[in-house]
């Protein structure tokens, strides 16, 4: 049995996956989130269901990459129900798409979520009514308190057992004509799909161009058939086909609600207060500083007051271990090479990274997001972009990898570029430890936030050069922006450990196990040439030679750049090998330059490889650039 | 007049927009065709997008596509359905 949640962004999908599943799709309180789909395996009525949880979609036309997605995985695996998720207190916007799955020709619940905000906002919701127009099972849901979810996929199996598929809505006679032919003449691998051929017809009229070239594939007369039927269409009613179809379901939808909800009386409540002030043009920008200089200042407490006690117990432990084995001896070397990358782990990068990791999932989870894209959608125009491209930007300081994976929300590909670019040069977690260990802690956290302030500085000036190099106009933004909800303490813990995992499952390893080969390296003395390789830009930059490992490794996992430099530099003190002004140098230099293997994988996952290696190449000259420009203005003002 | 030239809290009816069809397909999407009723909710200063709520959720609309969105007053609020 498979089951697939399909809903309208932000509707509570990944909510309704996470009660069941434990924690495994990313939630936000910002429309998209679910950028690709998330499988888990769910036991109902003793049977293992599989669960699949699909990126959010307005409609089924695929507008964007993640629409395409949904349809694309409905074309080729077989689904026994649909799950539909609804935003209850925006109804008529959510039965558009209600009514296109009715066409899918699988079984279909629907689950209509958030009834407390319904509630809230006044409106009264007839289920029922609902379900017996429709033809199909309707089901109250509040998933962020996990009610009404056993029953929702209770009847879903029965649903899917059953094997109940809903009448699909009928459209204008010549267009059901037009249907009935196309699917028809629909042979060979299109009858094995498990979608309706009906569905597929009403499709290929839309215009669907990935489906027609799939379809003429092994149905050569289709295209001709297709392009008639739309030129028919076009000629009698006026109208493309798919303003048709859009319009027919949209008058619909906005009938059905009609007939089930009631306005009742409106409770305003404090939340819709809120905006008057985050969005407000003076006091919501202030706002918004207050934030970020909050959560700086909280990531960098927590951090610098674990930091300094956790390194010098993991050090007292390396030589308390090494002088049990005999100091010198090549065991003891890889020993301590084990402790330090376990104390880079321990000590250094997950003081930042949880309390971060903890504050991003709360900012998410309230749909503060959407508003600053609001707020910041003036600003990002002028660096050729909208204000959705501040998601990237935000998740950045995450990791990398989820930023560039979110440029999946902009609609044009020149926009994902430059987005991508901007995105892969925010300094992320691991980049944070790097500012934070070194910086903030041997020159104070004033010099830290100067850093970031430099960083944002070079990022908007990258956008501005890029889209004057690519001058296409940016489509401009369009953005739903969600109620205020209150976050759950359980959400935002899980959303946290489920990042956080990511760390110690991933690049923990990969820090142990290149601290270990850093301690072999130098003991067989092969450090020294892999730091001849990378002379000439450590000696443009005025660093020491021993500092080129670290800078290597450091494109495996960004925080081996701080980790292995301690070990290259054979000081427990940055300050003994190091000027600030080295230090500076450095660390700017490693924030921008090239992205970590994981960054590139996605890069070239999501934009090619010709542009990850654009990309990469990029990052190079201006981490050159700005590093050198760091240090003259560090000469000067140190 | 289009989205940009409307005073705060004021009532509109969508005329017309000037765009294909993948926005028409996106104002379709948010309820902001011809025929439509929006209130203006806010604006952000240096030429930041509008915000506006149409059947009872907030949208904010960038000042390209704002500009392109003709409207006339409504002397009435929208309803609220």
């Amino acid at each position: 049995m498979r089951f697939a949640l399909i809903g309208q962004p932000n509707c509570g999908k990944s909510t309704l996956f996470n009660q069941v599943s434990g924690y495994k799709a990313d939630t936000g309180n910002f429309p998209g989130t679910t950028l690709t789909f998330t499988k888990s395996k769910v036991r109902v009525f003793s049977e293992i269901v599989e669960l699949v949880d699909l990126p959010g979609a307005y409609s089924l036309a695929g507008s964007n990459p993640a629409e395409r997605e949904v349809l694309h995985y409905l074309t080729f695996n077989a689904v026994d129900v649909v799950i539909n998720v609804l935003d209850a207190s925006h109804l008529a916007q959510g039965l558009n798409l209600t009514l296109e799955l009715m066409e899918l020709g699988r079984p279909l619940v629907v689950a209509l979520n958030m009834m407390d905000e319904a509630a809230r906002v006044g409106l009264e919701i007839d289920g029922p009514k609902l379900e017996e127009l429709l033809g199909v099972k309707v089901l109250p849901l509040i998933a962020s308190r996990g009610r009404g979810v056993r029953t929702v996929f209770t009847t879903a199996m029965l649903v899917a057992r059953g094997g109940i598929t809903p009448e699909r809505p009928q459209y204008h006679p010549q267009i059901e004509k037009a249907i009935r032919l196309i699917a028809s003449n629909l042979n060979g691998r299109a009858r094995e799909s498990p979608l309706a051929p009906e569905l597929m017809a009403i499709k290929l009229l839309e215009g669907n161009a990935q489906l027609l070239a799939r379809v003429e594939g092994y149905s050569p007369q289709a295209r001709p058939l297709v392009e008639q039927a739309q030129k028919d269409i076009l000629e009698t009613q006026g109208q493309p086909a798919i303003w048709i179809f859009n319009a027919a379901r949209h008058e619909k939808a906005a009938q059905l609600t009609k007939q089930v909800v009631a306005q009742g009386e409106k409770r305003r409540s404090k939340r819709d207060y809120l905006d008057e002030i985050l969005l407000h043009r003076f006091w919501g920008y202030v706002v918004l500083a207050i934030i970020l200089w909050l959560f700086f200042q909280i990531v960098y407490g927590v951090g610098s007051l674990l930091e300094g006690p956790l390194l010098e117990s993991f050090d007292k432990l390396a030589v308390w271990l090494a002088s049990l084995i005999g100091p010198g001896s090549f065991w003891a070397d890889v020993l301590t090479g084990v402790v330090q990358g376990i104390a880079g782990g321990v000590a250094i990068v997950l003081p930042y990274l949880a309390p971060f990791l903890v504050g991003l999932s709360i900012l998410e989870d309230v749909g503060y997001l959407p508003r600053l894209a609001f707020l910041v959608d003036a600003l990002m125009s002028r660096l050729g972009l909208h204000g959705k491209a501040i998601v990237p930007f935000i998740l950045g300081y995450g990791c990398n990898v989820p930023a560039v994976m979110s440029t999946r929300l902009l609609e044009e590909r020149r926009d994902r570029f430059i987005a991508a670019t901007m995105a892969t040069l925010v300094p992320c977690a691991a980049r944070l430890a790097v500012v934070f260990g070194l910086v903030a802690f041997y020159l104070g956290p004033q010099l830290a936030l100067g850093i970031y302030l430099f960083n944002l500085l070079v990022i908007a000036l990258t956008g501005h050069i890029l889209s004057r190099f690519l001058p296409e106009r940016s489509p401009g933004l369009i953005l739903e922006i969600p109620v205020y909800r209150l976050p759950t303490w359980k959400a935002v813990a899980h959303k946290s450990w489920f990042r956080v995992r990511e760390f110690l499952v991933e690049a923990w390893p990969l820090l142990i196990l290149g601290s270990v080969l850093l301690a072999i390296f130098d003991r067989l003395d092969l450090a020294r040439w892999l730091n001849a390789v990378v002379r000439p830009l450590t000696w443009v930059l005025d660093l020491p030679s021993q500092v080129g490992v670290p800078l290597i490794f450091g494109i495996f996992r960004k925080e081996l750049s701080l980790v292995m430099l301690r070990q290259a530099l054979g000081v427990v003190d940055f300050a003994e090998a190091l000027s600030p002004i080295q230090m500076i140098t450095f660390t700017v230099f490693v924030v921008f330059y090239i992205p970590c293997l994981a960054t590139l994988a996605t890069l070239r996952r999501e934009l090619g490889r010709r542009d990850m290696i654009i990309i990469s190449a990029i990052t190079v000259v201006i981490a050159l650039l700005a590093a050198l420009l760091a240090r003259g203005v560090a000469i000067i003002f140190l | 007049m289009h989205l940009l030239q409307v005073e705060i809290g004021k009532s509109v009816r969508v005329v017309s927009f000037e765009g294909g069809h993948k926005l028409e397909h996106k104002l379709r999407q948010l309820g902001l065709l011809p025929g439509n009723c929006a209130r203006i909710l806010r604006h952000a200063p240096l030429g930041g997008p509008v915000m506006v709520e149409v059947d009872g959720r907030a949208i904010a609309i960038g000042r390209g596509i704002a500009s392109k969105i003709h409207v006339e007053e409504e002397a009435a609020p929208c309803g609220s359905l």
